[in-house]
């Protein structure tokens, strides 16, 4: 599936600070019944979104209109667990570009980046700065420009990690079965050696 | 020549092309593929005009999302009923093996592969599950992947990767009595975390591993992912070898002799190096239960709740948020606590092996009334072989009642749901919030622990009941 070109983003953004967000409460396994990559997002984070009878639950951040943004920011350890893409498909559907967090699981990391979704890992320290900015001011922001591999809150900068190739994917919205696809004959040859 | 590890000679012998400053094209010899996360891999190949490049190479199974009753009527969830009905669909279309349900060899993807010999060592073999891990017990190099990369799997045979990092986790001396292999490896992941391994292969050595089954080692390797590692493996041996001979896939006479050939070489190299290294001892392990909200968060059975002090500060208020979902204090004691549901099945501890731990157990004994117990076979397979041993009638006469085989209550896609509030000890991998139903309160356990629960009626330590 093409993926959404990303440069750069600046917008407010919406704090998770829990650690350890395993792909299980950002979508759970009953919600994974679709056959389609659609509509994932009405039930991004359910069971801490809506209570038992199924009312928005008024604690949790995403049901707090103070808070907004196109960037989800979370604990450390984030995606841990299941490796439903329908995790990265419910993320991107309700409209957040990029998670920041301090670590996260690999298989989530691979899956939002297979579809758009920028994971910026930044420093302990940095994260908590970031948590503690929203607290003061909800409006403020985040910059985060990929081609510079940087986030920015307030002037201060970190400056994330990222591998060239999929910096390129994203930078162009290239996604990796066209790039498997161009090797096709080189595939053949190696099934013909072994 | 440089010393490898059994990861490296694995994964190197599979890597097509290495892109410069990038992942490598990484060739995939067995994909399994289930309900739930193929559909959308499929339709993506088609929105391209494609068909898959290499079915002989892909193995399907429904498991995730059927019932575990009633397997021969319908499925009445008209949305699981869909999935399945999807599975069959692209497997027709595309010339791919299916286990449907009620052939003889559906089962648990990480079930069926290996006791039909698909897997072998040597491998590379992916599949949208985090528990592909579990195929690792085989020397095999295998990990779960999500559904962009199926639809890359069945596009090219190939995925994207970069070579993770290597970890080598040895546990030395011998299990105590009524400790399994389920302990050993939630000991494990209590000392890592649930992080502890993200980025890492781990290969796990030592005494206490080689003298598991490959049931044992099956589950070690299953659980890897639960601290967060891309994949765990274990050397292939002689328990290995005795255990793919005469399965349906396995290779066979000459062809038997030359693949047993190249498997002996499938052992980390004197002096190869690891970019991490841990060492336990086995007679540290005690029978083990979680009493959190990740797999993590795991004690021996006679230990208690870790209290504030404990805890690193700025992980105190997700901790306590853990212990309330769960309805436990810091510092409380498991011992004791009321159980009203106990699962036995999963990927993890649904194999023969498990069935016959369970057995034994309880053999003579009766199931607590307050308990309601769910014994679901990992395979029809296994369920065959249950009932041929006699398994399933000492079950029944201890008031246990075995299910049909999927991974029913271990995520509780079906209807297999612990109700919220309500205590489950489990042998399945995960103890999220809501894996077992929304508020069901998980403790992840082995199975010998899972039968202490199901006679008490609360946990108990296995070792002073068999």
């Amino acid at each position: 599936m093409p993926i959404d070109k990303f440069t750069t983003l600046e917008s407010t953004y919406v704090p998770l600070p829990v650690e350890n967000v395993d792909t299980d409460q950002i979508i759970p396994a009953r919600f994974l019944k679709a056959t389609s990559r659609e509509g994932f997002g009405e039930n991004l984070f359910r069971d801490w979104r809506y209570t038992s009878d199924g009312k928005e639950n008024p604690d949790f951040v995403l049901n707090k209109s103070e808070y907004s943004g196109e960037i989800l920011v979370g604990g450390k350890n984030f995606g841990s667990g299941s490796s439903r893409e329908h995790a990265a498909w419910a993320i991107h559907d309700y409209g957040f570009k990029v998670v920041v967090s301090s670590f996260f699981a690999d298989i989530f990391q691979n899956n939002a980046l297979n579809n758009g979704v920028l994971p910026v890992m930044v420093s302990p320290e940095f994260l908590a700065k970031i948590f503690d900015a929203v607290e003061k001011n909800k409006e403020q922001k985040i910059v985060v420009d990929l081609e510079k591999q940087s986030i920015s809150l307030n002037g201060e900068s970190e400056s994330f990690a990222i591998n060239p190739y999929k910096k390129n994917c994203l930078l162009n919205g290239f996604d990796d079965i066209d790039f498997l696809l161009a090797r096709k004959e080189k595939i053949e040859a190696f099934e013909a050696n072994n | 020549m440089e010393p490898k590890t059994l990861f490296d000679k694995v994964w190197d012998a599979h890597v097509v092309e290495k892109i410069e400053g990038g992942p490598s094209v990484f060739y995939i010899d067995k994909h399994l593929i289930h309900e739930v996360t193929s559909p959308q891999a499929f339709s993506g190949l088609e929105a391209r005009g494609m068909k898959v490049f290499r079915p002989e190479n892909t193995i399907a199974t429904p498991d995730h999302n059927i019932p575990t009753e009633n397997q021969h009527l319908t499925i009445k969830d008209e949305l699981s009923r869909k999935q399945v009905e999807t599975l069959t669909a692209n497997c027709e279309k595309n010339n791919i093996t299916l286990y449907g349900l009620n052939h003889p060899y559906n089962g648990i993807v990480h079930v069926v592969g290996p006791e039909l010999g698909h897997t072998q060592p040597g491998m590379t073999l992916v599949c949208g599950d985090s528990h592909t891990s579990t195929h690792g017990a085989f020397g095999a190099v295998a990990f779960g992947i999500g559904t962009s990369e199926v639809e890359m799997v069945l596009a090219t045979q190939c995925i994207l990767q970069p070579k993770p990092k290597k970890m080598r986790i040895t546990i030395d001396g011998q299990l105590q009595k009524g400790v399994t292999a389920k302990d050993l490896t939630l000991y494990v992941i209590a000392q890592l975390g649930t992080g502890g391994a993200t980025g890492y292969f781990v290969e796990y050595a030592g005494s206490a591993v080689r003298a598991l089954s490959m049931e044992g080692r099956m589950t070690v390797c299953n659980m890897s992912i639960e601290m967060g590692a891309r994949g765990g493996m274990i050397a292939p041996d002689q328990t290995t070898f005795d255990y793919v001979e005469g399965r349906e896939f396995a290779p066979k006479g000459e062809d038997w002799t030359k693949a047993l050939a190249k498997w002996k070489e499938l052992k980390t190299d004197e002096g190869a190096k690891f970019d991490k290294e841990y060492t336990y001892k086995a007679s540290d392990i005690e029978p083990m239960l979680t009493y959190g909200t990740n797999p993590g968060m795991g004690i021996g059975v006679s230990g208690s709740i870790p209290t504030a002090k404990d805890v690193d500060p700025t992980e105190l208020p997700t901790f306590k948020k853990s212990l309330d979902y769960m309805g436990f204090g810091l510092g409380d004691k498991l011992l004791g606590k009321k159980v009203d549901y106990v699962f036995v099945g999963s990927c993890t501890n649904g194999r023969i092996e498990d069935l016959r731990i369970l057995a034994a157990a309880v053999k003579g004994k009766k199931k607590a009334d307050s308990v309601t117990a769910w014994i679901v076979p990992g395979s029809k397979q296994v369920e065959k072989q249950a009932i041929e041993e006699g398994l399933v009638e000492i079950l029944e006469e201890a008031g246990f009642k075995m299910r049909q085989p999927g991974c029913s209550a271990c995520l509780a896609m079906n209807d297999d749901k612990i109700p919220a509030g309500k205590y489950s000890v489990s042998t399945s991998n995960r103890n999220f919030e809501g894996r077992q139903g929304p508020g069901a309160r998980t403790m992840l356990a082995s199975p010998l622990t899972a039968a202490a629960a199901a006679i008490t009626g609360v946990v108990s330590d296995p070792r002073e009941l068999f």
